[in-house]
């Protein structure tokens, strides 16, 4: 037991959020439920990665894993203090241990502000006073850390590239040094060969700097080339964890996902096999398996009962049927 | 049988020259790929096929565009007008724009029916369902009878696919038709557009950055940089020996399954812009292998067949 | 507005920045430098040279008690520049603390806010400012407060709507995660981002307000004899309407030539900023 809280850094215990959309003076609000009940342990020093496609929660529960928004019922645990709990000044100072970078990288930095400006706002945010000396000599060695010229310092964002933007919004979230980042779809804006180059930089950080990721992504062969272990999301549900990148899918929404993955090789070319039904509402999910309109597999049981996620560890799955 | 031919394509707009010498063909029942970054003249290649160079300012300064023995450089614009739509369409990026907000799905396909095939109301509407139904679309009756924002984006872009295919055309470009969309739709949308080919052997011009698209959908490929073909050649040639280090580069920066951690590498910097494109090669800031000569000289099209490269250190070998 | 001077300069490249701006100008220097430019004091009364026309000691002729009509539409321009300026300046002050707390909070605050906000939209602005002055009292002080209160609305719906949608953008976020307060997310960037377009609604507004001072004045509610405003020069110009039609002709001419210079230059703002479609958000 010590062994596995010593090793896991970040921990959410059954994390549920909900939202409350529209309403007005004559109109009830209507509650979207965008994570529920999700438990999950983030390993230390390892890369956790969370896949899923638009809507499956992923963002959400990025946010709420740092506390930037507030979780409606469950809590996280961080390093043995609990988020739900701190006050804004203890919440400050730990947010210099835990930091997100961004997937939009065009608006990642205040149009009003020079590079320079913006790689010193994390230390007058902690109230971290530098001489004009110390900044300088920061902000060039933020930037080289993130492969940019430190002439770049007295750039806009706007004269700059989306991969430049990119490596600015890692090189803030660096600026404390910190042990976690929540890295939420860094790459999904950019180009393949930008992609690249950003996968590479992260990759190299994390060895480097001993970080732990969760690295948040809709595009499953990047998570299986990036990620120790696996998190696959359906409508705010975790609904498999692989507990590596070649664990063959046992849910089998994961293996349409695998499928849908199209890997550079025209020698592994497959025929894409129909799906019939559709998404379900996120505002009135079944009260059954969320998966079962889309699922060739699915029996009556999926349609009425709901599967929880097995107990074992390793390699778990939320599947009455689970594929083999 | 040749569908289109596009010879030695140059575009200007302004004093700029963002097309210098494209050329490539594309065959009846043949999807033709179409790949390279942003800022590379995919879909420029695109609005100049289908005659829309003039709005955004731009025209053809040189070489020819024929498509099934039509010169497309000097149609005029009433015999453009039949041309788009009936022969070629269009099916572009984002389906959430294509769509009229305020007009039924159903009208919107029956519209592209009656105007180019000048088909009745009840035809157009049975037309339209059928169609709707080769698009896997779920209830087609009911959603005939809906609006746009009534459906989620993967239903959009079926129902785009639908409006294209209304007309019956013989090509079809498809520019980013899955960028927008989720993983699990965007599949089902590439293995429909595969289906349209095989099934009525029209032609597909697909256009995208994903080369796992490419690998999955095409017949052959297009590889576009800086506005010029860096290479092409059939979609097993291209994977299995690329010519081009940007090729062999673009290849590399998808992961594939079961690749060791830390072997990603990226293609330093980016994509030039028209106003700053190199002299000589245009891909020698980026290129591992530059020697001097390519930042003097513009590297000549090796072509042999239905394969090309141009660089100054690839002999081709076209690939059976 | 990254460089103020360059946006400047665009602006009054343009024919119509340039005539406006140098309107403005000459109104702004007459307001400031009255006692220097004007050639009589606004309240020496000369009743034999009562309702003289235009010559060449009286470049516009004088009013019913024999003063200056040039020198008092002179002093006039102090009064209506002061008075719109200074209520519009408050209105767009409170319009932003209102409106940015509004927006970034949201929340009850933000319900009560945006319900006062839309109650007072739905009158005009002349009729809270009558019913503002039935309350204060006439005279200078209470039209300035008056044409504040009758502003404020626009000013806090503008403001409320920039900080909404600034509030999603990526930088935001990142801000508050690198632990910043809520201040600093207001201060630091909301506001500044928000503030281009207020600033510039706030100059279109002034021009309204010049007119609503000219309307109270009009009626006698604003400024109070001998001070000389625009409004009240015309009203008292409408008893010598056919002896002497100078006396209500030169003020309106003033009045409208202001006003249009100011949504002149505003436009001229508007285009060099390209801030068109921000103004429409609210």
């Amino acid at each position: 037991m010590s062994d596995a809280a010593s090793n896991c850094l970040l921990s959410m215990r059954g994390l549920t959020r909900e939202f409350r959309i529209g309403g007005g003076l004559f109109s009830p609000a209507k509650v979207l439920r965008a994570v529920s009940d999700v438990w999950l342990d983030v390993p230390r020093g390892r890369v956790t990665g969370i896949v899923g496609e638009s809507g499956c929660g992923k963002s959400t529960l990025a946010r709420l894993a740092l506390r930037l928004l507030d979780a409606t019922a469950g809590s996280v645990i961080f390093d043995d203090v609990e988020l739900g709990g701190l006050k804004s000044g203890e919440l400050r100072e730990l947010r210099r241990r835990m930091q997100m970078v961004f997937q939009d990288p065009y608006s990642s930095v205040d149009p009003r502000y020079t590079i320079r400006e913006a790689l010193v706002e994390p230390f007058r945010v902690q109230r971290i006073r530098l001489t004009a000396a110390e900044a300088k000599s920061r902000v060039e060695e933020m930037l080289t850390m993130v492969g940019l010229s430190p002439h770049l310092a007295s750039s806009y964002p706007h004269q700059l590239s989306g991969g430049q933007k990119q490596r600015v919004g890692i090189a803030r979230a660096l600026a404390h040094k910190p042990s976690f980042l929540v890295l939420d779809e860094p790459t999904a804006s950019l180009d393949v060969s930008i992609q690249a180059q950003i996968v590479a930089l992260l990759e190299y950080l994390q060895r480097d700097l001993g970080l732990t990721y969760l690295f948040i992504s809709h595009d499953l062969g990047l998570v299986r080339y990036f990620c120790d272990t696996i998190v696959v999301m359906y409508l705010g549900r975790i609904v498999e964890i692989l507990p590596n990148a070649v664990a063959k899918p046992r849910h089998p929404y994961t293996k349409t996902l695998l499928d849908s993955t199209f890997e550079p090789d025209p020698s592994k070319r497959r025929h894409i096999s129909r799906l019939s039904g559709e998404i379900p509402s996120a505002f009135d999910l079944p009260k059954g398996c969320a998966f079962a309109a889309r699922c060739s597999h699915a029996a009556d049981r999926c349609r009425q009962e709901r599967p929880e996620m097995s107990d074992a560890p390793g390699h778990r799955v939320a599947c009455h049927y689970p594929l083999n | 049988m040749t569908l289109l031919s596009i010879r030695d394509l140059s575009v200007c707009i302004g004093r700029l020259r963002p097309l210098d010498g494209i050329s490539f063909n594309l065959d009846k029942g043949e999807i033709l790929g179409v790949v390279g970054e942003s800022g590379s003249g995919k879909s420029l290649t695109a609005t100049s096929i289908m005659g829309l160079l003039p709005l955004i300012g731009g025209k053809v300064l040189k070489g020819s565009m024929y498509f099934d023995g039509i010169d497309l450089t000097t149609l005029d614009e009433a015999s453009y007008r039949r041309l788009r739509g009936r022969r070629i369409a269009l099916i572009s990026q984002n389906p959430m724009t294509s769509l009229d907000p305020i007009v039924r799905i159903g009208a919107q396909i029956d519209q592209m029916a009656s105007l180019h095939l000048g088909l009745s109301p009840q035809k157009a509407r049975a037309r339209s369902i059928e169609l709707m139904e080769q698009m896997r679309i779920p209830q087609a009756a009911t959603v005939y009878g809906q609006y746009p924002h009534q459906l989620s984006g993967g239903m959009k872009q079926r129902i785009v696919v639908a409006m294209a295919l209304a007309a019956d055309p013989d090509l079809i470009i498809a520019d980013e038709p899955t960028t927008a969309l989720d993983v699990t739709i965007q599949a089902q949308i590439v293995q429909i557009l595969i289906d349209l080919v095989r099934e009525r052997g029209l032609a597909l011009m697909l256009i995208t950055h994903d080369m796992g698209v490419v690998a999955q959908a095409c017949d052959r490929v297009v590889v576009l940089y800086a506005g010029r073909v860096a290479e092409s050649n059939s979609v097993e040639g291209i994977f299995a020996e690329p010519r081009h280090p940007y090729t062999r580069a673009l290849i590399r920066c998808i992961p594939r399954g079961g690749q060791a951690r830390g072997s990603l590498v990226g293609i330093p910097g980016v994509v030039p812009r028209v106003l700053d494109y190199p002299r000589g090669c245009r891909f020698n800031p980026r290129c591992d292998l530059a020697q001097p000569i390519c930042y003097t000289e513009t590297p000549p099209v090796h072509a042999d067949g239905s394969a090309a490269v141009a660089c100054h250190f690839s002999e081709v070998r076209a690939h059976v | 507005m990254a460089q103020p001077m360059h946006t400047l300069v665009r602006i009054v490249s343009t024919p119509r920045g340039a005539v406006s701006g140098a309107i403005l100008l000459i109104v702004i220097l007459c307001a400031l430098l009255a006692s220097w430019v004007a050639p009589y004091s606004y309240d020496i009364q000369n009743l034999p040279g009562a309702n003289l026309e235009p010559s060449a000691s009286h470049l516009l002729g004088t009013d019913e008690f024999g003063r200056d009509l040039l020198s008092r539409i002179i002093y006039g321009a102090r009064t209506s520049l002061a008075v719109g300026f200074t209520s519009i300046g408050a209105s767009v002050l409170v319009g932003l603390v209102l409106g940015g707390a509004a927006g970034y909070f949201g929340g009850a605050f933000d319900r009560s806010v945006t319900a006062i906000v839309d109650l007072t939209w739905s009158f005009p602005e002349i009729l809270i400012a009558l019913i503002l002055i039935a309350i204060a009292g006439p005279g200078l002080h209470s039209t300035a407060i008056a044409i504040s209160i009758a502003y404020l609305a626009q000013f806090t719906r503008l403001t409320r709507a920039q900080i909404i949608g600034l509030k999603n953008e990526t930088y935001v976020e990142a801000t508050i995660g690198l632990g910043a307060s809520h201040g600093h997310v207001l201060f630091q960037h909301l506001l500044p981002n928000a503030l281009t377009p207020v600033i510039v609604a706030g100059m279109l507004a002034t021009g309204d307000a010049i007119i609503l001072e000219a309307t109270l004045g009009f009626f006698g509610l604003g400024a109070q004899p001998p001070t000389p405003s625009w409004g009240a020069m015309m009203s008292s110009g409408t008893a010598q309407i056919f002896i002497a039609p100078w006396i209500i002709i030169f003020p309106g001419v003033a009045i409208a030539g202001t006003v249009i210079a100011i949504n002149l230059f505003g436009d001229a703002i508007i285009d060099a900023l390209d801030i068109r479609g921000k103004l429409r958000e609210s």
